[in-house]
């Protein structure tokens, strides 16, 4: 179990320092299931930094994180995507081998065979994690990206960090 | 990120590996994993927790008691 126990002493100095408390949701949004999951369009976010091998690479300069993101169609091959998450305070090293493990979308491919879920929309959005300055991230990007996905006729969408 | 969504009228669930961190962000729905970090739905390449770890997100989806935690627990397999 990962607890702040687990993050290395530079962490968890940042997060005493953090003003966490700024970026609570409120109010809470809440848009209820209006269709049953076999109906359903997904999509799946990750904050795994994941990216396609032609795609530009994340910025690692940027202090504040880059809030920019990533979109993943849907017919990619997971095993070929990049991972490029910045912090090194967890190990990458099952990620690496399996990027279906903050990114599950050959998981996702196996429900909708089954009809658990309607369908997969024909791209998802990958972010970097780690975005200690989320000012651009909350009014900019992630907005744009809701409102892709909304103009996509996606119902349900799955958060995955790593 | 899971706020707007939600505000666009997108039904999210997410998942999360830090407990105390979500308990102050407040996002609609998150299941609560008890993996180390980098492992968030469990183990690469094993097909059977990931799709546990899934199924037990996607029972979320239904709750509008926002915001909803839930700890995902381990079924046991001996």
């Amino acid at each position: 179990m990962a607890t702040y126990a687990d993050l290395s002493l530079t962490t968890r100095l940042f997060f005493k320092a953090y003003p966490l408390h700024r970026y609570a949701i409120d109010p809470v949004p809440c848009a209820p299931l209006r269709v049953p999951l076999t109906q359903a369009r997904f999509a799946l976010v990750t904050t795994a930094g994941l990216r396609t091998p032609a795609q530009d690479d994340f910025d690692f300069t940027n202090k504040k994180g880059d809030s920019t993101y990533r979109e993943i169609p849907n017919d990619i091959a997971v095993n070929t995507l990049v991972e490029s998450h910045r912090s090194n305070s967890f190990d990458h090293s099952g990620i690496e081998a399996d990027a279906n493990l903050a990114f599950p979308l050959d998981r996702m491919r196996e429900l909708e065979a089954r009809g658990v879920i309607g369908e997969l929309n024909h791209r998802h959005f990958s972010f970097m994690g780690s975005i200690v300055g989320p000012a651009k991230l909350i009014n900019e990007t992630a907005p744009q990206v809701a409102e892709k996905l909304r103009t996509d006729g996606v119902q349900v969408a799955l958060l995955t960090p790593v | 990120m899971q706020a707007a969504l939600e505000r666009v009228g997108i039904t999210t669930v997410s998942v999360t590996l830090l407990r105390e961190i979500t308990a102050v962000i407040k996002p609609p729905r998150a299941l609560f994993v008890p993996f180390p970090l980098g492992f968030p739905l469990g183990a690469p390449h094993d097909a059977a927790i990931q799709h546990r770890v899934i199924a037990a997100a996607l029972d979320l989806l239904t709750r509008n008691d926002v915001p909803f935690i839930s700890a995902y627990e381990q079924p046991n397999l001996s």
